[in-house]
């Protein structure tokens, strides 16, 4: 048996991820050992490889674009602070934290965070806009999974990504900016579509 | 009338109309009221004339006791529908007031009238009530029920279904009782099973009453949903607890089995309701799959299929209410994904026009059941229950809501709790439910008596000055949205991510089980209850083709785009194209448009097999859509080319130079489809079917504007500069090319 120290997590590591993330302490711990379950390493951090076991992530057409929101920029490997940075998107809002200091930096959790975080998993380039081919790609792996059989031409998508462009474009470059993702999901609930009630 | 609008200012004006419809509406059931006497009194003076004398030939003979049942059913109708009409011409009263109120006024009114003249006024049967009127507007409700609201707040709408019926019934019973149990009140006879099953009756939030409300003050989604979702699903605590305490009012005493079976009754009963419901709607979207032959009769099927499930549940005491919802829900999505776009609309129609014509009838016939039912008052006891009404409404969803809102995402805010607890009214179930009472109960007068009270209280009182008060807290007023691309592709987006992110956390919740049923969905009851090859389809292409068709229709009506593009949706290849708004750019889309596989059209309309079913002749059609398709891509032509103005040909025969134009458009198709899209002229004689599935004609919108103009002027090829020559050269030579086309349309195909 390896040895389990690292397994533990100190009290001054959960009062800052609390801080950081919102999260409470049984939170926390609770996520603490999902990590550690699906940390097969043992090394206190976690691969590709690791995610890609998760059976869910396998046949989610945005698996691979969801592992990859967990990695920080050019790394492989994930602790449990980036682990926890990452799902403190997906908290639910408090009504408490809507009327917070103004001067403290927005929380992970808040509507715009949260559109950034979706915002990001479209535009791989990282050039703040989602291009016609960043949206053709999404569309093509949302529509087409699952179906074998199913012959829809790339032409098709694309008559369809240029619709969402055009109705979206609003400064004319052909692309969606954040702000012009902000404005079309206005009428979404994003506070209720984008929280797992797990993370309360 | 227009003389009267020149002489008397509008509200005069108004008046009259009211006075003349009231006239003419309360006249109408008055002589269908009139006993037939003179049937009697013709048949009565023939026999004894014909052993006397010959009597003569009666050439006219009035026999009214023939018709007499039809002949009534249709006046109250009529009177229904003619009172609804009055109301709408007056503006500023259907502001003020809600629609139920005035109906319910002019049935009291209509009421007193018949009692004035000495008759019996017809009291709501509740047999019919519960066999005619009610099932068409809950079809209505849910065949249209919004599912994505309604199943996020499912959990909510059962804990005040079901948790919120019971503390009313309870609380109101007991206090009542407490009350009765008071010598001076003078109830002395009233035992606690009798005002149990009283409280039961008047608890119920009432479908009807709330529909017809909240449908004129356009509340958000939410607040909508819980409060419609709470009326449909109490229905089955209600069935329960009637039938229940209908029964221990019989024998009397209760045990601790009894209430035991009780609890088990309302499992069967709710979800022996759900099940019947979901055995109707599969079989109606299974035999949808077949329908496509026979168009004409689909409405039918839902209808009637619904309809079954309803009496069936009812047969077995079940909740028909949710057997009815539940079918509803379950065929909906295959069923749409079968039927034709114009059984759809007449589904839509039909339900909408019944619905309402059922709930005109209930509030008028509620208004006259007033004025006939056997009233017997008690003023303590009349007002305690108003009174305890609203405050058990209000405690309960108080109550509740504390509770809920620790499992909740998006809380429950004190405006949303008071509109629900506000909206919680009581209508004609209730009053049906009463009246059902057996006399044995020796209150039963009384109660009815309170009942009519409560429904009056709640239509008028809280029905009027809910829509002041929405305006006054500044409640959330429903978001009107038309739909989008962008919303659907990013929400089913943000699904996918949530999915992930719940496997990641290795948490089974929401969107884990969504996905699964979705998946199953996909793989094993599509595949059965989907006609052809369309259970293939993703949800997002039907998502974006109908959009596209219904902005196609709104912008062809709204004169933005006068000519009909030609176009077309095939099985495979669905994907209509937006109609670029910019003239420019438009050019290029027509053009891109009529690259399309206008064959692959022809092949259909050609090897589909017509028959005696369908809506139009047979050869017909076929002559129809093809002189359209010609004719409309002429006229778009012409409009194309206007630069072009070769006038030749102008005496060219029409068939002619139609062939001229298959020649070269078969020269221009290419194997591959092209983004189309379908335009909808809603022209006589047929509303061109867009979706089509390969059954339906997928009509060229029809350019009924008589396409005369140069002919000649029509000469782009729509497949850029060389295509224009090469239909001028076409054009101007016709000579050669014809031989050769006369069999190239018919051999293509």
């Amino acid at each position: 048996m390896g040895s389990r120290a690292s397994s533990l997590l100190r009290e001054e590591e959960i009062e800052e991820i609390k801080k950081e993330t919102g999260f409470s302490h049984s939170q926390i711990t609770r996520l603490y050992s999902r990590f550690t379950s699906l940390d097969k390493g043992e090394n206190g951090t976690l691969g590709r490889e690791d995610f890609q076991r998760i059976p869910e992530l396998a046949i989610n057409p945005l698996g691979d674009r969801i592992i990859n929101a967990f990695f920080p920029e050019g790394e492989d490997q994930v602790n449990f602070r980036g682990f926890m940075r990452t799902l403190a998107h997906f908290r639910p809002i408090e009504d408490n934290e809507k009327n917070k200091d103004p001067t403290a930096s927005e929380p992970l959790n808040s509507r715009i965070n949260k559109l950034l975080f979706a915002f990001q998993l479209y535009d791989l380039d990282r050039d703040d806009k989602i291009s016609r081919d960043e949206l053709l790609q999404v569309l093509r792996m949302m529509v087409l999974r699952m179906m074998v059989g199913v012959n829809i031409s790339d032409e098709q998508l694309g008559s369809i990504a240029d619709r969402t462009i055009q109705e979206a474009d609003q400064n004319g470059d052909n692309s969606i900016s954040f702000n012009e993702f902000i404005k079309v999901l206005e009428k979404v609930d994003v506070e209720q579509k984008m929280s797992i009630r797990f993370l309360h | 009338m227009p003389a009267f609008s020149c002489a008397f200012p509008g509200c005069r004006r108004d008046l009259l109309v009211i006075v003349l419809v009231v006239f003419v509406g309360i006249g109408l059931p008055i002589e269908a009221s009139a006993p037939a006497y003179q049937s009697h009194g013709t048949e009565g003076s023939y026999l004894t004339n014909v052993t006397n004398t010959k009597k003569a030939f009666p050439v006219l003979a009035v026999n009214y006791k023939h018709v007499r049942q039809p002949f009534e059913i249709a006046l109250w109708i009529l009177l229904a529908l003619l009172m609804k009409l009055g109301f709408h011409l007056i503006p500023r009263l259907s502001g003020v007031v809600p629609e139920s109120c005035l109906l319910i006024v002019v049935g009291l009114l209509v009421g007193g009238l018949i009692k004035v003249i000495g008759e019996e006024p017809p009291v709501l049967d509740s047999q019919l009530f519960f066999l005619c009127l009610l099932p068409p507007i809950i079809l209505d409700a849910g065949y249209f029920l919004p599912i994505r609201p309604f199943t996020e707040n499912v959990g909510t709408i059962l804990v005040f279904a079901v948790i919120g019926t019971l503390w009313n019934t309870f609380f109101m019973g007991g206090l009542l009782y407490a009350l009765c149990q008071i010598e001076s009140v003078g109830l002395g006879g009233v035992d606690l099973l009798a005002c149990l099953l009283f409280g039961s009756i008047v608890s119920a939030v009432d479908p009807v009453a709330v529909l017809a409300v909240f449908e004129e003050i356009h509340i958000n989604e939410l607040v909508h949903i819980l409060v419609f979702g709470e009326s449909l699903l109490n229905d089955a605590v209600t069935v329960v607890l009637y039938n229940l305490f209908e029964e221990f009012a019989k024998v009397g005493t209760v045990t601790v089995l009894d209430v035991f079976l009780g609890v088990v009754c309302f499992f069967v009963v709710s979800l022996g309701g759900v099940l019947v419901g979901a055995i109707y709607g599969f079989l109606a979207a299974f035999t949808s799959r077949f329908t496509s032959h026979t168009r004409v009769i689909e409405p039918l099927f839902v209808f009637l299929y619904s309809y079954m499930a309803y009496l069936s549940s009812e047969m077995f005491h079940l909740s028909g209410i949710m057997a009815l919802i539940v079918c509803g829900v379950v065929m909906r999505p295959y069923v749409e994904a079968n039927i034709s776009h114009k059984s759809y609309t007449t589904i839509k129609y039909f339900l909408k026009m019944w619905s309402s014509v059922s709930e005109t009838l209930i509030f008028i016939f509620l208004g006259v059941s007033t004025v006939a039912g056997p009233h017997a008052w008690n003023w303590t006891f009349v007002i305690t229950t108003v009174i305890l009404c609203l405050v058990s409404r209000v405690l309960g969803v108080i109550g509740l809501t504390f509770i809920i809102n620790k499992f909740r995402i998006v809380k429950l805010t004190k405006k949303d709790q008071f509109i629900v607890a506000y909206g919680g009214l009581r209508g004609a179930i209730a009053f049906s439910l009463g009246y059902l009472l057996s006399n044995r109960h020796q209150m039963r007068n009384l109660f009815l008596t309170a009942i009519i009270t409560v429904i009056f209280f709640t239509v008028f009182v809280q029905g009027m000055t809910i829509r002041p008060l929405v305006e006054l807290l500044a409640v959330k007023k429903k978001k009107e949205s038309k739909p989008s691309i962008n919303e659907e592709i990013h929400t089913e987006f943000l699904n996918h991510l949530l999915t992930g992110v719940e496997g990641v956390c290795g948490h089974y919740g929401h969107y884990h089980w969504k996905e699964k049923l979705n998946r199953f969905n996909k793989t094993y009851v599509k595949r059965w209850l989907i006609a052809g090859e369309n259970f293939k389809e993703p949800e997002l292409i039907a998502f974006y083709r109908k959009m596209e068709l219904k902005q196609a229709i709104m912008m062809v009506e709204s004169g933005q785009l006068p000519s009909a593009l030609p176009s077309t949706i095939s099985m495979q290849n669905i994907q209509p194209r937006a109609i670029p708004r910019v003239s420019k750019k438009r050019e290029e889309e027509i053009r891109r448009i009529l690259r399309s596989n206008l064959q692959n059209n022809k092949q259909k309309m050609r090897s589909r097999s017509y028959s005696r079913h369908t809506l139009f002749d047979a050869d017909e059609e076929d002559n129809v859509s093809e002189v359209r398709l010609r004719k409309t891509k002429m006229e778009m032509e012409r409009r194309m080319s206007h630069y072009l103005t070769v006038p030749a040909n102008r005496e060219s025969p029409r068939p002619g130079v139609r062939r001229v134009r298959f020649e070269s458009d078969n020269q221009v198709f290419s194997a591959d489809s092209v983004p189309t899209v379908h335009f909808e002229q809603p022209s006589p004689p047929s509303t061109p079917d867009a979706v089509s599935l390969e059954e339906e004609v997928p009509k060229r919108p029809s350019l009924e504007a008589d396409i005369e103009g140069p002919r000649g002027n029509a000469s782009d090829n729509h497949q850029g500069e060389l295509d224009y020559q090469r239909l001028a050269r076409c054009l101007s030579d016709p000579g050669p090319n014809k031989d050769k086309e006369e069999d190239d349309p018919f051999m293509s195909c």
